[in-house]
């Protein structure tokens, strides 16, 4: 099995052994806080199999993806190394794939990034020097060709386990699948969805995956938000491009009355989970706990998530 | 075209808040099919800043003179004898049309009364938008013949991101978003497949990204 392996990771092992992967997320802090990010990583630790690691998400400055990945190496916590398009020229890209894996991070997710219109600086210059299939393919380039960009061999190849993100919700609909084919064909081994709330549309979307054979050749795993308020559900509705909340599901929230949104907000969550395990071609959860690291294990004890895998 | 969009006023006053005396040059070119830089538009500004001046109580001479085209030696000269009687000069042309002026003419003082945006045309009476980055390899035969590297926010080449939604770019309800033109109008064409390889890196040599660009055609070259 382990010749199979293409880098060794927790998530790597745990998906080609053929157990539903659970993963979670973590933003590093918005300076070098180091014992709050300590301690928010400390919620995780058992409880999930990898921890994303944004970078500079929603382009806001925060401490860099790669050392906060570091650091949670450092914590004995698995993490999931994001990297966006929009910061980085390929250069620094090539440069901070190889210092992570030197650093012993052993997951990529290889993503565009948001807009820097979104953010706290959005006089930056952007960079976009290429895209995200690109990143993937450049990834899985240096990681199995142990190449460059411009075909000059590594001293010593990163080793990666490569994944990317897919969002069923975005438009045009029609292409999103075939968005997902290129980018398991540029290279990426494992797929996190943007949070799913649109059920209806995420069974469509994996029936056509399963159909085109792309769940043999990749990972799915499903993205989980819960909602912790009436008021988050409204704005992500409203506020957030490419995510469909649909008006049930937030008038199932206000049903919930006072005080008791953010359990419906879990119930919800777990509901979803309990179908995801049973959806043909899910391979994972990925829990999107936005700032509610601390609940993480609650929830992952209530789907049924725990012990996680040894593998 | 080169598009541009006038300065505010209170900038351009600030400018030349020194003189007493200007030359306001406009420019046939591109400047004048966008409406922002012609000889009706000097007309308007040089009325413009007279008024604001007059109103500080220190009142400004202006005189106008719209050239052919800024970004050419031959009629940058036709200024030559008068250029430097003034305390300074303000262009309407394109980011070009101040440097020729400004290189033709060592002695003098040049300010743009435009800031120049993008390449471009009309898409309606009075509303210009980008079309072309200038990239150098031109690649637009591949996405439909829209151009993913100067309309997509982030120049994207495989496809649109998750942000895309009801026709619309991520950044803005009044930005289209050019991959759901470019999937959409390929699905009516039945040539969706042009789009399913992975498109390599660009290489941005022939970009700004490589130098400032020179195109020689030696058949010209005397």
């Amino acid at each position: 099995m382990s010749d199979d392996l293409k880098s060794g990771s927790n998530l790597e092992k745990v998906l080609k052994a053929g157990h539903f992967a659970f993963t979670g997320e973590c933003g590093p802090p918005k300076g070098a806080n180091v014992e709050h990010l300590k301690e928010k990583v400390a919620h995780l630790k058992g409880v999930v199999d990898a921890v994303n690691v944004t970078d500079n998400q929603t382009a806001v400055v925060r401490m860099s993806s790669w050392a906060a990945s570091t650091i949670m190496v450092q914590e004995g916590v698995e993490p999931n190394f994001q990297m966006v398009c929009r910061d980085r020229n390929r250069l620094a890209m090539m440069s901070d794939i190889l210092g992570v894996s030197a650093m012993g991070v052993r997951n990529m997710l290889c993503l565009s990034g948001d807009h820097q219109r979104f953010g706290n600086h959005p006089q930056a210059k952007n960079v976009f020097d290429i895209d995200s299939m690109q990143l993937i393919a450049l990834a899985k380039q240096m990681r199995d060709d142990g190449t460059f960009m411009n075909d000059e061999e590594i001293d010593v190849p990163p080793k990666l386990f490569i994944g990317a993100a897919s969002n069923p919700f975005a438009e045009p609909h029609e292409f999103r699948v075939y968005r997902l084919a290129k980018k398991i064909t540029a290279g990426a081994e494992f797929i996190q969805t943007q949070c799913i709330y649109n059920m209806d549309r995420f069974r469509e979307f994996m029936k056509q995956a399963v159909d085109m054979g792309l769940t043999e050749k990749c990972s799915i795993l499903a993205g989980v938000t819960p909602m912790k308020s009436v008021g988050m559900a409204k704005y992500m509705a409203k506020m957030v491009p490419g995510m469909d909340v649909p008006d049930p599901l937030i008038q199932r929230l206000q049903g919930a009355g006072k005080g008791k949104v953010a359990e419906e907000g879990i119930r919800f969550a777990l509901e979803q989970i309990q179908e995801f395990q049973e959806m043909e071609g899910v391979a994972g959860v990925h829990l999107m706990a936005i700032e509610w690291e601390h609940r993480v294990p609650e929830i992952a004890e209530r789907a049924g998530m725990l012990p996680r895998p040894v593998v | 075209m080169i598009i541009a969009d006038r300065k505010p006023l209170k900038e351009i006053l600030e400018m030349i808040q020194d003189c007493d005396r200007i030359l306001l040059v406009g420019c046939k070119g591109c400047v004048t099919v966008c409406n922002v830089g012609g000889a009706k538009e000097v007309g308007i500004l040089a009325s413009a800043l007279k008024i604001a001046r007059k109103k500080e109580g220190r009142p400004l001479e202006v005189d106008e003179r719209t050239l052919e085209r800024q970004c050419d030696p031959e009629y940058v000269e036709q200024i030559k004898g008068v250029v430097d009687s003034y305390d300074a000069v303000v262009s309407m042309a394109c980011g070009v049309g101040p440097q020729f002026l400004s290189t033709a003419y060592p002695n003098q003082r040049f300010f743009p009364a435009v800031n120049t945006t993008s390449f471009g045309g009309a898409v309606q009476h009075g509303v210009w938008e980008e079309r072309c980055a200038g990239c150098g390899q031109c690649v637009i035969h591949y996405f439909g013949g829209m151009c993913p590297i100067a309309r997509c926010s982030k120049s994207l080449l495989n496809g649109p991101c998750g942000g895309s939604a009801g026709g619309k770019c991520e950044i803005s309800k009044d930005v289209d978003c050019i991959w759901d033109l470019i999937v959409r109008k390929k699905m009516e064409q039945g040539r969706l497949e042009d789009l399913m390889d992975v498109k390599p890196a660009k290489s941005w040599d022939t970009a700004r990204d490589g130098g400032p660009r020179r195109s020689v055609r030696e058949e010209l070259v005397q």
